[in-house]
């Protein structure tokens, strides 16, 4: 079990055609992935890595039976790409392009309201399932199968984190990247909850960072509805100052919400142990998993 | 992006919303001779108002209001030119290089008001309050029963029954009830049209003759939505902006100054935050934020040391890389040739350089450096050591 992709998921590419995409479609057909076809639209017929390719997602899905989809698509198209992978009725959508305008996220998730499709991003290094799938560009080569499920804001945090678990032994379920922005499709307490149904994760690594109140929010949601399952975490800018955007359009501390000290404090006060720095992610999670009497269960690699 | 206040207010005129008759004014002379228009045309009052990118300009000073050409003579030569001091600039201030004069308005209450976007519920969210005129963050954090909101759903826009509800919560008095709901329905509509994150009304007010009229404005507008705005991109106003933030800016740069003394140059903006922080916690001075980038070219990276460098900021910089799909081996090329252009021997780096490399072909990243014949560049076995090392090395210097 996982959650989100596993090794039988056949997934799409929207923007299969653009260099980034098609380096990425290559690298997630090396990990295991089924991508079964491409979309970009005036390019049928093609193929890119063996894919073929379809000039829209309803072509696509309707020759493939694909159930997700990851989007490459320029910010600019990148909403109505999202868009047309709902409406084509998608179990999963990962996009991982950044600088999309939010008044285009409002939008995309008043259109997903009653409809069946989950999106993760926009702006997020995407999902992988270890051994099984990746939708994205996580690296493949850090994970290790296990019973640690990773939920961060950030990309290369994530990779970093994932590395620190994997070199102390501690193997992952899933690792989820939510994406930097504003207004998302899957936010922490989303993503917890897929965790906290999924058999075979144990245990959750959270990774956060300043900005908005979602840290806060999945503390209390967490005491209230996963006590079962530990959780330890590590939150980026302690240091940044108010009114500036630290890289990630949704990392900036306003109107004196959403610093790292509040965030901190709220998962320290539901007993959740944040990493002192970066360095000492994994060490936080070996030290949580240790507590909880579930180390050696996980102690998979 | 943030605009002036003259700015912010042009825009919302455009839309229909009442804001005060006024003009900007780059010198003395050009403010005397806006004043003198209104004086003529009947106004008592003249505001002279300090431009610059912050709130809080009352409280430090830079709001004056004058009854005669004289003392906007007098009030415009003492502003311009002048750093002022809020509590949103920093100790350091900001040169106030602009003025706004506009018409003084006789005041009979004030409100709060603006449109934000929310992150939980992700719609646009309309907030007011009758506290206006005082920081808002303190009136939500004593009394926020005293602030109201109405959530915007973005398939049919602010409706007016929103706005009048509003109306009525803050307690407009009855003859301005249909203005202000109609000032609110305009501005929401440039909050719309105009891509911003932000736009706020502080005051808002009713005037004697039960007018309302936005006495204060302030736009922001989402970065990543200018492309369709070159209209907003020509407002900015470069001086307002840190030299070294606009020049990285400028070669794709994710760049943040910070300050300090110990730079960094990370790939990753959540990495690069982190990366802060632990110089800090290892009891360094932090001199910025830099994401570099996954794609990063020797070009970029000279770029961003330079940035670093530029005026004796930096004492030390923390190179940390997690080569993810981006590889270890071409970001050690890239320190080398960026040491090449910016060395005058090709030889060495004005100041110590700590590389902490880790992931994607890190062994043949790793390798390079130690080959390389470039002096005062060290590589960290940990991310640890390496914070610990550029701290260090950063103290000693300054002995």
């Amino acid at each position: 079990m996982s959650i989100l992709i596993n090794k039988d998921t056949k997934a799409i590419v929207q923007g299969i055609t653009g260099k980034a995409a098609t380096f990425h479609t290559k690298q997630m057909l090396a990990y295991g992935t089924k991508i079964v076809a491409g979309v970009t639209p005036g390019k049928a017929g093609q193929t890119v890595e063996g894919v073929p390719v379809f000039n829209t997602v309803k072509d696509a899905v309707d020759a493939t039976g694909a159930t997700a989809s990851v989007i490459y698509v320029p910010a600019r198209f990148a909403a109505d790409s999202i868009m047309e992978a709902i409406d084509a009725e998608l179990d999963l959508v990962v996009c991982i392009t950044e600088h999309i305008p939010v008044e285009d996220m409002v939008k995309v998730r008043r259109y997903m309201e009653g409809k069946k499709t989950r999106l993760v991003g926009p702006n997020c290094p995407g999902v992988l399932t270890s051994d099984e799938a990746k939708l994205g560009i996580i690296p493949g080569y850090i994970h290790r199968k296990g019973h640690v499920g990773v939920i961060s804001r950030s990309g290369t945090l994530t990779y970093e984190a994932t590395f620190q678990l994997t070199n102390a032994g501690i193997g992952q379920t899933t690792a989820i990247g939510i994406g930097g922005d504003p207004v998302k499709g899957t936010d922490f307490i989303d993503a917890l909850q897929l965790f906290k149904d999924d058999p075979e994760t144990l245990a959750v690594l959270m990774i956060g960072e300043i900005g908005g109140t979602a840290e806060e929010d999945a503390a209390r949601w967490i005491k209230e509805n996963m006590p079962n399952k530990p959780v330890a975490a590590f939150i980026a800018g302690r240091q940044a100052p108010p009114g500036k955007r630290m890289g990630h359009a949704g990392a900036i501390i306003s109107g004196g919400k959403g610093t790292a000290a509040d965030k901190i404090k709220a998962l320290n006060a539901v007993g959740i142990e944040v990493a002192d720095t970066v360095a000492h992610i994994g060490d936080t999670v070996v030290e949580t998993l240790k507590r909880a009497g579930i180390y050696e269960k996980c102690h998979t690699c | 992006m943030n605009v002036h206040e003259y700015q912010s207010k042009a825009i919302l005129k455009s839309f229909g919303v009442a804001v005060p008759n006024g003009s900007p004014a780059f010198s003395v002379d050009e403010a005397v001779e806006n004043a003198k228009k209104m004086f003529d045309a009947g106004s008592k009052v003249v505001v002279v108002k300090a431009q610059i990118h912050a709130g809080g300009r009352g409280k430090a000073g830079g709001v004056k209001l004058a009854k005669s050409l004289d003392e906007v003579k007098t009030y415009a030569a003492e502003l311009l030119g002048k750093i002022l001091v809020t509590h949103q600039t920093g100790a350091e201030g900001k040169k106030v290089n602009r003025l706004l004069i506009e018409e003084g308005s006789n005041i009979k209450k004030e409100y709060y008001l603006s449109f934000v976007i929310d992150r939980s519920t992700a719609r646009a969210v309309m907030m007011g309050s009758a506290e206006g005129g005082v920081e808002i963050e303190k009136v939500a954090a004593e009394t926020p029963e005293k602030i109201f909101k109405e959530v915007i759903d973005p398939a049919v826009g602010l409706m007016p029954f929103q706005a009048q509800r509003m109306a009525y919560a803050i307690g407009f008095p009855a003859a301005a009830i249909r203005k202000a709901s109609a000032l609110m329905m305009k501005l929401y509509a440039a909050f719309v049209a105009k891509d911003c994150s932000l736009a706020e009304i502080n005051p808002l007010v009713v005037t004697q003759e039960d007018d309302v009229i936005a006495l204060d404005a302030k736009l922001n507008f989402d970065d990543s939505a200018l492309f369709r705005h070159p209209e907003i991109e020509e407002l900015r106003d470069e001086t307002e902006e840190d030299p070294k933030e606009r020049r990285a800016a400028k070669a794709g740069l994710s760049y943040v100054n910070l300050g300090g003394n110990v730079a960094c140059m990370v790939n990753g903006a959540g990495l690069a935050m982190a990366t802060v922080d632990i110089i800090k916690f290892y009891g360094g001075e932090p001199a910025n934020f830099l994401d570099v980038g996954g794609d990063s070219t020797p070009e970029k990276i000279a770029e961003a040391f330079q940035i670093m460098l530029d005026g004796g900021q930096a004492k030390g910089i923390y190179v940390n890389i997690f080569g993810g799909i981006n590889k270890c081996d071409l970001v050690s090329e890239g320190i080398i040739e960026a040491a090449k252009i910016i060395s005058t021997d090709g030889k060495s780096l004005p100041v110590p350089v700590v590389v902490r490399l880790e992931g994607t072909n890190v062994e043949r990243g790793r390798q390079i450096l130690q080959d390389s014949p470039i002096a005062n560049v060290i590589m960290a076995k940990t991310m640890e050591s390496g914070a610990e090392e550029i701290v260090r090395l950063v103290k000693e210097g300054n002995q």
